[in-house]
């Protein structure tokens, strides 16, 4: 699949990278198997192992909070030069009221940024990140952060509960010369496909069942990623990692081996088996359990989705300054082993899941 | 807590931004008109760390009102790295898993909520000290 009429990549005036990096996850663990324990049954078959649940007093806003330390702590960059505080969710506390400005004002960002909340289902955080990119890239800012975060519901009973999870990343965009991953290209692919949707005064959301496949995740994850591998003039094996957005175990593995990627590609970021889906943190995360074990001279393809539809692709390549990043903070894996098992009521109780409509 | 004092208080709230006295140079939690320690005014101000340990603590059962979802949970005294101590939340942990001395770090959460319609109230919470492991050599 190629770039039509001309259409080239995306690249802004000035090169742009990842300064800072940081991830969280919520310490509570649901096994699937506790879901299906108490909807269908326990031979139903599993979309993954376990997801992570926020605790009673988490809400996207301290998930993003912990998220973005974490970033600027690996950046080491003066919280007031940056200027723009980007938060992508499908579950931000509240419906007016912007997250961004909560986090802004935890981090000592404030008062001379851009604070605004992002929503595009599952891909909110990487067009964050999109958002980011060109902000840096044109000059009008240093620094931008961006981030993907949710705590994400499923309606009680629903295919969506197994998976529906919390957690999220961070990313800190700057120059190029003092990123410890530059961006070399991205790309934004986007139609009109009904897959998924929450209306306004909905609690849960609603989805199109099996349309949820084909027309909608693989479509536009793959068709992204394909354009990007030939706008870069590259095929898989060019990169040392991809990471796709992960709505299961499943999809993605199918769509990475659809576009040639091996297991020893995708394995380092593909957390939904023992994390779940964690929405607008999904791809973004699974970057960060790589940039935790990358090493300069790695390329990494990141390609996420999100219902309604659409992908958002990422080219990168690791820099030198990787390696004194990494262990500025907790590292992605340090919050997976950090896991307390919980049962379904424990469960209920968390998630507020007393609500059945 | 009132919308103007959640707000009045925000930042000592979110990261225990506070002082230190720019005379016996003690660190003061929270922020005040005047050094508790030496009685002088106009104090610089310095954010702790966060890192403290629990000095002593107990477990509300009959929490006030905007605090029941969260019950039981246990409430700590924890001596800062930097001196003060703050009366604060434990989170991420069952109120059987507290011992005095553990080593603690400030987390910002939700602290309470005015039902469904009002505003949410951020605050620091303590967890238990995640350590990094170490640098493999
Ligand atoms: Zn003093």
């Amino acid at each position: 699949m190629s770039l039509e009429n001309g259409i080239s990549l995306m690249k802004p005036l000035r090169p742009v990278g990842i300064v800072g990096y940081g991830a969280y996850v919520p310490r509570y663990r649901l096994p699937a198997s506790e879901v299906a324990r108490v909807w269908s049954g326990r031979d139903a078959e599993l979309p993954i192992v376990e997801k992570a649940v926020a605790g009673l007093d988490e809400d996207t806003a301290t998930m993003s909070i912990e998220a973005a330390r974490n970033a600027l702590a690996r950046a080491g960059v003066d919280p007031k030069r940056i200027r723009a505080v980007w938060v992508g969710s499908e579950s931000h506390p509240y419906a007016v009221k912007p997250t961004s400005t909560i986090v802004a004002e935890a981090l000592d960002i404030v008062p001379l940024t851009q604070a605004a909340d992002w929503e595009f289902a599952c891909k909110a955080g990487t067009e964050a990140m999109q958002a980011a990119i060109a902000f840096v890239g044109s000059g009008m800012a240093d620094y931008a952060l961006s981030i993907g975060m949710d705590t994400a519901q499923g309606r009680p009973g629903d295919a969506l509960e197994y998976t529906a999870a919390a957690g999220g990343a961070a990313m800190l965009l700057g120059p190029a010369e003092q990123s410890l991953a530059l961006i070399e290209a991205s790309l934004s692919y986007v139609t009109d496909t009904p897959d998924f949707w929450r209306r306004a005064h909905a609690h849960y959301p609603s989805h199109g069942q099996r349309f949820t496949g084909e027309p909608a995740y693989f479509h536009h994850v793959i068709s992204a990623a394909e354009m990007m591998l030939e706008g870069m003039g590259r095929t898989a094996a060019d990169y040392r990692y991809a990471v796709l957005h992960q709505p299961n175990s499943k999809f993605p593995q199918r769509a990475a081996k659809q576009l040639g990627f091996r297991k020893e590609q995708i394995e380092t970021g593909l957390l939904a088996p023992i994390i779940g889906n964690t929405y607008a943190g999904s791809s973004l995360i699974g970057l960060t359990a790589v940039l935790d074990e990358a090493q300069p001279g790695d390329r990494v393809l990141v390609v996420s989705f999100g219902s309604g539809a659409g992908s958002d692709a990422f080219s990168l390549e690791i820099t030198g300054a990787i390696t004194t990043a990494q262990r500025q903070a907790l590292t992605t894996k340090e919050y997976i082993e950090r896991r307390s098992e919980i049962d379904y009521a424990t469960y209920a109780r968390y998630r507020g899941k007393m609500l059945m409509k | 807590m009132s919308v103007a004092r959640t707000w009045r208080t925000r930042r000592q709230r979110y990261s225990l931004v506070g002082e230190r006295c720019e005379y016996c140079h003690n660190a003061i939690f929270p922020p005040r008109d005047v050094c508790p320690h030496c009685a002088e005014p106009a104090q610089k101000e310095y954010t702790m760390s966060g890192r403290g340990t629990v000095y002593s603590y107990t477990t509300v059962f009959d929490p006030p009102a905007g605090f029941e979802a969260y019950a039981p949970y246990p409430v700590a005294l924890v001596k800062l790295d930097e001196g003060p101590m703050v009366t604060a939340q434990l989170t991420d942990l069952d109120p059987d898993d507290v011992r005095i001395g553990m080593p603690v770090e400030m987390v910002t959460r939700k602290l309470s909520e005015q039902g469904d319609e009002g505003v949410i109230t951020y605050s620091y919470k303590f967890r238990e000290r995640l350590e990094r492991q170490a640098v493999a050599a």
